[in-house]
């Protein structure tokens, strides 16, 4: 798979977006594997599987939707439920502002646009100089967004069939991945300091 | 609130949340976007952004790895990202690297 901020570069839009469709299905993968934990979860805590797959198909937000239902799930209400989401997307404030001058377009297009973002295509879609190949973050996007919603399907209508998905020690599978892209983005001192602090 | 058990009962509360959940989610993807427009971003938050990926990915690998809920936890599943982490800093294949991750954490859980 493509890699890190290092990725090459297509000529066109198109070559781009393939190059990032590519680059964004081994995360396609994993995103059927979480959302199938993540539909049984929601199912677990009282959403109805029409439900759980509506969530993932317009929030589209992992960590969200996982905080979200968990706050369900121990009986909280709506207001904490949707402020747990909100907290854990607070993320994308600075992604999103680090993405803006890289996107075209009136203010609906471009909100639209910053809709595609997710922390792996976004990581993956980056570029020197602190711009970003968009065409290659909807290419990324696409394959997490069908993974994502599909998975849900499978968790939320058939999660019963699966039995306990962690003894499978598929929740090992995210972590992995993103440690993949921070090695290939370790390449210097400064960045390695960076990724220090963050952890 | 009532869970409805799986049996499909949707309270008008559960798809607020699901509702609630969507809008702010979409306003916070698009606000950046929308807020800086086209605007060119000052020189020096180039560097900055380009440091913004390992920092971001140093956060998730961690939080992903060590955290349960609001507790740091060592388990199976650290350990099977740590192997994953030496084969890939060696230079192995992210398949590679993500398939032991998965067989080693498997494999300390069925152990334990």
């Amino acid at each position: 798979m493509e890699a890190g901020v290092q990725a090459p570069v297509a000529r066109s839009p198109r070559e781009s977006f393939r190059a990032g469709l590519r680059a964004g299905v081994p995360f396609g993968v994993v995103a059927i594997v979480l959302s199938l934990s993540f539909g049984v979860l929601a199912r677990d805590a009282g959403l109805s599987a029409l439900g759980a797959i509506v969530m993932s198909a317009i929030v589209f937000a992992g960590s969200a939707q996982f905080a979200a239902v968990a706050i369900v799930a121990s009986g909280g209400g709506a207001v904490p439920a949707v402020l747990a989401a909100a907290l854990m997307n607070s993320r994308f404030l600075p992604m999103g502002v680090a993405l803006a001058p890289s996107l075209p377009g009136g203010w609906l297009r471009r909100f639209a646009q910053g809709q595609t973002v997710v922390d792996s295509s976004w990581a993956m879609a980056a570029r020197d100089g602190g711009r970003f190949d968009r065409h290659y973050l909807f290419g990324a996007t696409a394959p997490q967004y069908s993974g994502w919603v599909l998975g849900t399907v499978a968790g939320a209508v058939g999660g019963d069939l699966l039995g306990n998905t962690d003894a499978l020690g598929l929740d090992a599978v995210y972590p992995a991945f993103f440690l993949a892209l921070l090695i290939a983005e370790m390449r210097d001192r400064r960045t390695r300091g960076v990724a220090l602090a963050g952890a | 609130m009532a869970p409805a058990g799986g049996g499909g009962v949707v309270s008008t509360e559960l798809w607020v949340i699901v509702l609630g959940c969507a809008i702010v989610t979409a306003l916070i993807k698009g606000f950046g976007p929308v807020a800086i427009g086209g605007r060119e971003l000052p020189a020096w938050s180039a560097g900055v952004i380009v440091l913004m990926a390992p920092a971001l990915l140093a956060a998730l690998v961690v939080t992903s790895a060590l955290a349960d809920g609001r507790h740091v936890e060592v388990g199976p599943q650290t350990a099977g990202v740590a192997v994953a982490g030496i084969v890939l800093a060696r230079g192995g294949s992210v398949l590679m690297g993500v398939l032991l991750a998965v067989a080693v954490t498997a494999a300390l859980r069925a152990l334990g």
